[in-house]
């Protein structure tokens, strides 16, 4: 079954933006779905309208195959959603947050007690229960809007940006909470500008690029799409001059002491590394310049902005 | 379904009571005060002076008026601010992305400003008992009123806060329509004492019509006929409940 079916998704705004141009999408029960695309894209708009904060121009949504305009109750009840910016009233307890969130829900205050106690301690909260949302850190209001959006058990949960802002630490431990919950069912949408965690974490993938969809693919095909690769180099000793390589053109000298290389889809490591030890190059360690999903994200958006330019 | 509904109701009914009695030094107790005051004012010190209004004393017939006042202005400012807020800090879309359907969160909000509405007139009649004693002629009529008017009030409140855009716009409204019209509504002066004209015009004040049932419910005594008066508030209810009604549905202010 689909966990989301969106056809011909438009969005005019009352400016005139057309923020979506008529995009399909289909996310399959189950999925770990990333939603990239660069600022202004298209995406928050997209979340907006299947949550219900946006009106869409034209179109249609479906939630595990209910429409969020015919059958808004169902469609709504299988949704949970973590939205980009906070939007919790800070005066209210933490705890109060959740249990009337569920209350929303229509799960009642006994039940809504329980699954609090249950979600704010697996995501740490759990001791800042009476604290007024505003004296949480950034992170931990984070992980607020994610026990939120799951006290009612939805069976697709979307986050828009859910680690924006969060240090490395704790982003890795929502991670290995998000591929948790994935495992028991709940299809996840993520949107985020850290493509390492798309990367990490999910199996298909779609980019939005100026209110339409430029690729929409799994994962391992997207990457296959990267025909080449830049990495840094450290080098043992002083390097005067940019060295002449028969199969690398792109060198660049960082400094004396690194390079970085772009090293084609035909060509490998190995063949670099002989390359550079004939000229008594020694490498010491090396590293990506970016994630792969990053340089060819960038790639992509890039090669859109040229075409609509023209 | 109507179970899962009747929860989200409770819900933000239970949620808007919270808000304002978590803040209550800011929202129970300044009307109770600014009410005694004008007990002590104008119904004691001043009051003594007029002598008899409409055949009581004035104190007396001021305290059904005050109260009035005090739950049309408390109904109205509950929901414009708590609905304002909710839209400003963006969390009135933890309703929106729920399944609450439009008619609950109308109903949940109103509930809430009504509560405090009648809360603060609570209050209020419990301070008069200090200047006045207590008499009611129609406790019926008293209760009816009191929420007929808390609910208009409360509607009301709910659109100006759908439209407002800052903070100024949720005082506008307060400050410059519904103030002038509480003190033209016959709280302080029966109509009688009015040229012809300005009891026409005076007429046209739905104010008058909450107050002086109000006031009939307590002295048994009014410038208008009750039912006429009842009849009045439903009509301005249903009014508004079905705008309110079509301004959520649409979004207006809350969905881009």
């Amino acid at each position: 079954m689909h966990a989301l079916e969106i056809s011909n998704l438009e969005k005019t705004y009352a400016s005139g933006l057309q923020a979506l141009k008529g995009i399909d999408l289909t996310v399959e029960e189950g999925d770990f779905f990333a939603l990239l695309g660069p600022n202004g894209a298209g995406k928050s708009t997209c979340i907006g309208i299947i949550s219900g904060l946006v009106n869409k121009t034209a179109g249609s949504v479906r939630i595990f195959d209910h429409s969020i305009d015919q059958e808004f109750i169902l469609a709504k009840s299988l949704l949970g959603s973590v939205p980009q910016e906070f939007n919790f009233n800070t005066f209210e307890p933490t705890e109060e947050i959740v249990i009337n969130q569920a209350g929303f829900y229509g799960v009642p205050s006994r039940v809504a007690r329980k699954e609090t106690e249950h979600y704010l301690k697996q995501l740490g909260l759990w001791q800042h229960r009476r604290s007024q949302a505003r004296r949480l850190s950034g992170g931990m209001k984070r992980r607020l809007m994610i026990a939120r959006a799951l006290i009612h058990k939805p069976r697709l949960l979307i986050l828009d940006e859910p680690t924006a802002g969060v240090d490395i630490e704790l982003r890795r431990s929502m991670w290995d909470f998000l591929e948790q919950i994935n495992d028991q069912g709940t299809t996840i949408i993520l949107t985020t500008h850290y493509l390492e965690e798309a990367e990490r974490m999910c199996r298909n993938v779609a980019i939005i690029d100026e209110g339409n969809i430029i690729q929409d693919t799994s994962m391992k095909l997207l990457l296959k799409q990267l025909n080449s690769e830049t990495l840094v180099f450290y080098l043992r000793d002083n390097l005067e001059q940019v060295p002449r390589l028969a199969s690398f053109d792109n060198i660049i000298k960082l400094d004396h002491h690194s390079i970085e290389v772009e090293i084609p889809e035909q060509h490998s490591i190995n063949d670099l590394i002989a390359e550079l030890e004939a000229q008594n190059i020694v490498v010491q360690r090396m590293r990506n310049k970016v994630n792969r999903l990053e340089e060819l994200f960038v790639k992509l958006t890039s090669k859109t902005d040229r075409t609509s330019a023209a | 379904m109507l179970y899962q509904f009747w929860i989200a109701y409770l819900t933000i009914t239970r949620k808007e009571i919270m808000r304002f009695t978590r803040i209550w030094v800011q929202t129970i107790v300044p009307p109770v005060v600014m009410v005694a005051l004008y007990f002590i004012i104008f119904g004691n010190l001043i009051g003594q002076r007029i002598g008899e209004m409409d055949g009581m004393n004035y104190i007396d017939f001021l305290m059904p008026g005050l109260v009035m006042m005090s739950i049309i202005t408390n109904s109205y400012t509950n929901v414009v601010s708590s609905f304002y807020g909710a839209k400003y800090s963006r969390h009135i879309e933890e309703m929106q992305i729920a399944p609450v359907p439009d008619l609950v969160i109308l109903l949940g909000f109103v509930s809430g400003g009504m509560v405090r509405g009648i809360s603060v007139g609570i209050a209020v009649t419990l301070v008069s008992l200090l200047f006045t004693e207590f008499s009611i002629y129609n406790p019926f009529i008293v209760l009816l009123v009191a929420l007929l008017t808390s609910c208009l009030f409360a509607l009301a409140g709910l659109i100006n806060a759908i439209f407002a855009n800052s903070f100024d716009d949720i005082t506008i409204v307060p400050t410059f329509v519904l103030t002038p019209l509480t003190y033209l509504g016959g709280i302080f002066y029966s109509i009688k004492l009015l040229p012809e004209i300005w009891q026409q015009v005076s007429l046209g004040n739905p104010i008058l019509y909450m107050v002086n049932s109000f006031r009939y419910g307590f002295r048994g005594s009014s410038d208008i006929d009750p039912l006429t008066a009842i009849l009045v508030i439903l009509f301005f209810i249903s009014v508004l409940f079905t705008v309110c009604l079509m301004l959520l549905a649409r979004g207006t202010g809350i969905r881009q």
